[in-house]
């Protein structure tokens, strides 16, 4: 009865044939999901697919399609250049993830002992998160990283000669891979929620037991919040995969290519030569790529993650 | 129990003193990593103040001789149809739209997937799980051909922007939302039924008063994004009139680079503040919002 009388006219009103009543009755939530769906199937979907077509094609956004095939895939096999995009992407990627997380871990771990002032340090932590993705500190990047800019002062400080960032490439790729490590403050932020949901008497147990603090993080702490550290490494590679703000901006791609991520390949591919096709096919490989990490992951998990509760 | 006050008053001083040792290095590294993780920004703010020839010649970041010229340079603007207050107002004309839609949109999804059983469920679940995990990165190309196509490219109203937030599109808000929302009693919706409430007035009645804190999380997430975003703009914003902040500073950047640094600094500061003051504002929301998503997972 409760039923029938929440159904009312708004409900009723896309459907006012009696006998597709019914259905929707049934169906109520369908009605609130449907504009996601319709959004996802023209802004997400048909891109998604179409540009499965154009990879095979040499679509070229004034001249349009003149031949079809797999000479784009052949191309990102062979390419030297692509092959390096492909090469700087995996190392910037192997880079920043370990290292950010590693960092969030103990910084997390850290604040989750009762710590005077925590609200204080959180919020040093996370503010280069809010911060980090803006032009503004790309620029700033570039300034404490020229060769006569703070970091090499500070350095030289210590009598260290420090090398020309933006010239160097080995140097190029570790700024921008700076830049994303730094902001860690998200990854932490995640990490001290799970913490917090640790039991505390494990570790009174386990220091009953004798186990030190070391032995303690190890075998109860990350254990226990492996379904977290999951989930931050698999967002983290997929965004690291993407990077595309600090290679445009702070070292555009330079020097020599050093710091030409895929994303920023596909990008001058598609926007600087309108080659769609074979942007289409650079965005489909690292799409592949993308998909079997993940895969992998998914598969490991078995192995070494810890789900407390089947939900 | 008893084992346990044993082993707890065996031997007091030495814990108690390994305790306040302990505590002394987690301070230390603390105050350390906070402070390089800070400089920067400190840094920033002083080079600001400074005149060009002093920022790139001491360490420090206090200026010896403050000066307000970087500033003053910057409000001038390079010339142009553009300046950085027509930027900022670029920026919350495509934000502002997308964050009110964005909050709407992701609520009405969420509540259908959260709250209701019908047909296809699950498989379209999965569907909005998937696009979490889609690259942007092969997306960027065929929607830049459809807007094309539709004439999206440039538009006055930065559709190619803000339409999707229309569509619940941001699927990062939809589960966020979904997650906060299983924390909701069913019991509520119940009520509200036999109340006489309809499913849509249960939503915005019963549910969203309940839902806010999350829905502000939505909010604060996709205002610092949007107006962060650079890629968006760079593909979908030609006309100089009409660039947000963030394309204006990348094109500042490029015209300054090697000599103003002080100018661009302080445009880059300025561009920044509406985000600081946004976050100093609601931290918490910021982080309640960061570690539901993941943690209730």
């Amino acid at each position: 009865m409760a039923g029938t009388k929440a159904m009312t006219a708004q409900q009723q009103t896309p459907t006012a044939v009696p006998h597709k009543k019914g259905f929707w009755q049934r169906n109520r939530g369908l009605l609130f999901v449907l504009p996601w769906l319709f959004g996802f199937i023209v802004f997400k979907g048909y891109p998604f697919l179409s540009s499965l077509v154009y990879s095979f094609t040499d679509y070229n956004l004034f001249e349009g399609i003149t031949k079809a095939g797999l000479f784009n895939y052949a191309e990102v096999f062979t390419d030297k250049k692509i092959q390096r995009a492909f090469g700087v992407t995996f190392r910037y990627a192997f880079m920043t993830v370990p290292l950010k997380l590693i960092f969030a871990l103990f910084i997390a771990y850290i604040l989750n002992f009762k710590i005077k002032g925590v609200k204080i340090f959180r919020t040093i932590y996370y503010i280069p998160s809010i911060l980090g993705g803006s032009v503004a500190i790309a620029v700033l990047w570039k300034a404490i990283f020229k060769e006569d800019g703070i970091v090499n002062m500070i350095l030289g400080f210590f009598g260290i000669q420090g090398p020309n960032w933006l010239a160097n490439g080995s140097a190029a790729v570790f700024i921008i891979v700076l830049l994303r490590v730094w902001q860690f403050g998200s990854s932490m932020v995640i990490f001290l929620a799970a913490l917090k949901g640790v039991p505390q008497d494990l570790y009174e147990a386990a220091s009953l037991d004798g186990a030190g603090k070391w032995r303690q993080f190890f075998s109860i702490t990350v254990p226990l919040i492996t379904p977290v550290i999951f989930y931050n490494l698999v967002t983290q590679l997929v965004q690291a995969f993407q990077e595309f703000n600090g290679p445009y901006i702070i070292t555009q791609g330079g020097p020599r290519g050093a710091t030409t991520l895929v994303s920023l390949l596909i990008y001058n591919n598609a926007f600087k030569k309108y080659n769609m096709g074979l942007a289409s096919a650079e965005a489909w490989v690292l799409f592949i790529v993308l998909m079997i990490f993940t895969a992998i992951l998914q598969w490991s998990q078995k192995h070494w993650v810890y789900y407390s509760d089947e939900d | 129990m008893s084992a346990n006050t044993a082993a707890v008053t065996r031997k007091p001083m030495s814990r108690e003193k390994q305790h306040k040792v302990s505590n002394a290095i987690k301070y230390l590294v603390l105050i350390l990593v906070g402070f390089i993780m800070i400089y920067p920004l400190l840094w920033m703010i002083g080079a600001s103040f400074k005149s060009n020839a002093e920022i790139f010649s001491s360490i420090g970041f206090i200026p010896k001789n403050p000066t307000l010229q970087g500033y003053k340079d910057a409000l001038k603007g390079y010339g142009g149809d553009i300046d950085i207050w027509k930027a900022m107002l670029n920026s919350l004309k495509i934000v502002i739209p997308k964050v009110i839609l964005t909050v709407f949109s992701c609520t009405i999804a969420a509540f259908g997937f959260a709250r209701f059983h019908f047909k296809g469920h699950d498989v379209l679940f999965a569907l909005l799980m998937s696009t979490l995990f889609l690259p942007n990165v092969v997306l960027n190309v065929p929607q830049y051909i459809m807007y094309n196509q539709w004439n999206w490219i440039d538009s006055p109203i930065y559709l190619p922007l803000i339409a999707p937030t229309l569509f619940a599109q941001d699927t990062y808000f939809v589960f966020m939302l979904i997650q906060f929302m299983r924390n909701i009693p069913k019991e509520l919706d119940e009520a509200a039924k036999i109340d006489g409430c309809t499913a849509w007035g249960t939503l915005w009645r019963v549910i969203a008063p309940v839902l806010k804190p999350a829905m502000v999380s939505c909010a604060l997430f996709q205002f610092m994004w949007s107006y962060n975003d650079f890629m968006g703009p760079l593909l979908y914003v030609s006309t100089p009139a009409r660039y947000p902040v963030s394309i204006f500073v990348k094109m500042s950047m490029d015209a300054d680079t090697g000599f103003a640094w002080n100018r661009i600094l302080a445009l880059s500061l300025i561009s920044i503040v509406p985000s600081l003051v946004l976050f100093f504002m609601a931290q918490d929301q910021f982080i309640d919002g960061v570690s539901a998503g993941a943690v209730k997972g």
